[in-house]
């Protein structure tokens, strides 16, 4: 797409030298307010900075008339500084926003709207995000630790949508993160961000890390640039730093500075906060694990546990107080003393395939045995193929639609609990026979009027990869009570597997069908 | 919307030219350019000559590979045996009018921003391959098109100088559209339509779209085994046969 932008392009351009991609934007003039680029008007500076400037943009059309577009969103014009058209810096961080932008979708990024040629006038319009960047309330930190696991949650889960759209961002922090009205987080600035299958524009440009100083990765200090787990130790950086007031590894300039984060650990936030609870101080300390294959595996692995804090599982990380010692960290020195990454940093698709979050939906009290038996070894099976998988068992506790439940509360805290001891007995060979440690496995009952709402609903706040639960076996039942397995399969956007358990012979299974419905059919749950 | 697919190294594969031409056509192919190897290893090229000729014909952009150009000149003692073999064989199958269309085939074509070579932009008709990014920026340079592409290397490749005159490389990954911007100078090698050599024995092609400025690298998966039973019929070398079902 060739720029025809109104705007004087004639006077107090540079000269051409050579062919035209070497003299990249110095034709155009600064841009100021009224100007028409593209059939943009910009209305309104709104921000100015080292690498680019805002402009608030409406479409106007050839005679400069607004000619809004239906559906779409207030928009914002970002301009890159050039100078002198030789700032690689610059020049290429935007080829890579514009390359990477038009990829992206949901409501984790700003929707993409136009972009405009580097040889006239380097641009990309994309939607305006209303509102500030988190980057103000760092001067607040530390924070309610509250807002700081809210923050966490909505970063993370903003995170794993875009690793699942193939690219890592590369430089999360504060600045780089907004909200929209109904709280889901926004990530912007996407210059240094690598797109798995596109062409890394940036691998080859410079000799120094790319990132911001204080959340870089160790891995990025090492020039890796495809892991994203890289992400989540920028956004472990930021929950430090919101937790604690502290930057975690301070605010490097150099790059002596910024390898020191490969053996120097930061000290625990609960000797800077007394306040944060243990398993927030693991939360974060897993983020910040220097190999990442010791920190989650993927952001929605981190949202769950901030989701789910009473099963995050507890390790030595909680309840650091000091930090590592002289001796220990000299120990890391000498190994990170010319270490290299590993030749081959695993792709976000590759990451994100072996740590997937399997659901096993169970309905421990009204699922026949067999169904039972036949769904644990399924689920067996499963997470035995996928050695980084989670395994969360959930199982739904039906409660009245309408407030007054006949169940009191300690009535239903008992029920609770009944339900929570049988899916831990349900999964119990599973975790013995996998060895499933360090928190991949969880236990949730959800009180719900609807189980297939409530497991569907479940996946998706926890994106979940994969459902795997039982069929009603009853046929009568199904009939009655429609399919529970039905719904999720066609409402989840995840994949199902629905297990029946094997029976012997046909005509046995068309027995069961005949056979009187059971008294109560109304408490039955998920099968 | 014009969209260019990019076919080269099709090597007499009939099997594999026939997928390629019905999945470029169902994906909205406008235009067409041959980068060259019609023959040579493959048991049709006959029928690939005059696929091609028709097609330029209507106004197809082809050059002239290597493999066109022996078939033109015949084999030369200097040449292994088993090259040799392929080459007469080759030549036996072709009636004077397409031998004539091969040898009248130009070593690079030129059309608006593009350079469609072979083997490479600075010697077309030296057969030199572009192996690495070293060659690449040699090609490049040797053109002000913004945008090359080239065959002769079988696997498929992505090359790009940027403003800065950094050179980088990509292996594409299948059916995932790239933009192509044109303020850097791009070098496209969609991979052997016909001699496939990636460890995927499906055919390669690009599809190109110089409006929005971007290239889908496909993989189409074709009937190899009729294609390595004819070859083997035909009494050509097993070897080339056989490479077919493991895309080497």
């Amino acid at each position: 797409m060739r720029s025809s932008g109104a705007f004087n392009s004639g006077g107090g351009g540079g000269s051409r030298r050579g062919t035209d991609w070497h003299d990249i934007g110095s034709l155009a003039p600064p841009l100021e307010k009224g100007a028409i680029v593209d059939g943009f008007l910009l209305e309104k500076r709104l921000h100015q900075g080292g690498m680019a400037s805002m402009w608030r943009v409406s479409r106007v059309d050839a005679e400069g008339n607004p000619a809004p577009v239906a559906d779409e969103p207030p928009l914002i014009m970002k301009v890159p500084r050039i100078k002198g058209g030789e700032d690689p810096a610059t020049i290429v961080g935007y080829e890579v926003e514009q390359m990477i932008m038009p990829a992206l979708t949901g409501q984790h990024v700003p929707r993409y709207v136009a972009r405009g040629d580097f040889t006239r006038q380097p641009f990309i319009v994309m939607e305006h995000i209303a509102g500030d960047t988190l980057r103000p309330r760092l001067a607040e930190a530390p924070l309610a630790l509250d807002e700081v696991v809210e923050i966490g949650i909505r970063v993370a889960t903003a995170l794993h949508d875009l690793h699942r759209q193939h690219v890592v961002h590369l430089d999360i922090k504060p600045s780089n993160i907004m909200f929209r009205p109904d709280g889901a987080a926004v990530l912007v600035d996407y210059g240094l961000s690598r797109h798995e299958h596109l062409p890394d524009l940036l691998e080859e440009e410079f000799s120094l890390p790319m990132g911001t100083g204080p959340y870089m990765s160790p891995e990025q200090v090492q020039f890796i640039r495809n892991d994203p787990r890289s992400d989540l130790f920028a956004l472990g950086v930021m929950l430090y730093h919101l937790t604690t007031g502290e930057r975690p590894f301070g605010a490097p300039s150099s790059v002596r500075g910024l390898r020191k984060r490969l053996w120097i650990d930061p000290i625990p936030p609960r000797a800077l906060r007394p306040d944060c609870p243990p398993w927030l101080q693991e939360v974060i300390l897993k983020c910040l694990e220097v190999q990442p294959d010791k920190r989650y595996q993927t952001a929605a692995q981190l949202a769950l546990d901030l989701q789910e804090p009473g099963q995050i599982v507890l390790t030595r990380r909680a309840e650091k107080m000091v930090r590592s010692s002289q001796w220990t960290r000299l120990k890391r020195w000498f190994f990170a003393l010319g270490a290299e990454p590993q030749e081959t940093a695993p792709s976000a698709t590759e990451v994100l395939n072996r740590s997937s979050i399997v659901m096993a939906a169970v309905d421990v009290d009204n699922a026949a045995p067999e169904l039972l038996d036949q769904l644990r070894e399924t689920v067996r099976r499963i997470v035995l193929t996928e050695p980084g998988a989670r395994l969360a068992c959930v199982s739904v506790m039906r409660i009245a639609r309408i407030g007054n439940d006949a169940l009191t509360d300690h009535q239903g805290k008992s029920l609770h609990v009944k339900q929570l001891v049988g899916l831990k007995h349900w999964a119990r060979p599973i975790s013995k026979a996998l060895n499933l440690e360090d928190g991949r496995l969880t236990f949730h009952v959800l009180e719900a009027p609807d189980p297939a709402d409530a497991l569907v609903d479940f996946a998706r706040r926890n994106q979940v990869d994969h459902i795997v639960m039982g069929a009603r076996g009853n046929s009568l039942l199904r009939r009655y009570l429609g399919s529970v397995s039905s719904t999720v399969v066609a409402e989840s956007l995840c994949t199902v597997t629905v297990v029946r358990a094997s029976a012997p012979n046909n005509s046995e299974a068309g027995d069961a069908a005949r056979q009187p419905a059971p008294d109560s059919p109304g408490d039955s749950a998920p099968s | 919307m014009t969209k260019i697919a990019v076919v080269t190294d099709l090597h007499a594969n009939r099997e594999a030219v026939e997928a390629v031409f019905a999945h470029a056509r169902a994906q909205g192919a406008t235009e067409w350019a041959f980068l060259g190897d019609f023959v040579g290893y493959g048991a049709d090229p006959a029928w690939v000559v005059d696929q091609v000729r028709e097609m330029v014909d209507a106004g197809a952009a082809a050059v002239c590979g290597n493999h066109d150009e022996a078939a033109v000149i015949g084999s030369t003692p200097q040449m292994r045996a088993e090259a040799r073999a392929v080459i007469d064989w080759t030549r036996a199958q072709l009636d004077p009018g397409q031998l004539d269309f091969l040898a009248a085939l130009p070593f690079q074509v030129q059309r608006e921003d593009r350079l469609y070579v072979h083997a490479n932009a600075f010697a077309p008709s030296q057969w030199e391959y572009v192996q690495g990014r070293a060659d690449a920026v040699r090609s490049i340079h040797a053109t002000t098109c913004h945008y090359t592409f080239c065959g002769h290397v079988h696997e498929p490749r992505l090359y790009h100088l940027g403003a800065t005159g950094k050179a980088g490389d990509f292996t594409p990954t299948p059916e995932v559209p790239i933009p192509l911007p044109g303020y850097r100078q791009w070098l496209v090698i969609p991979g052997s339509a016909g001699q496939p050599r990636d460890g995927n024995p499906a055919a390669c092609y690009a599809m190109f779209e110089p409006g929005a400025q971007r290239v889908t690298y496909h993989r189409v998966p074709y009937d190899h085994e009729s294609a390595a039973a004819k070859i083997r019929a035909a009494g050509l070398p097993d070897r080339l046969a056989a490479r077919l079902a493991e895309g080497i």
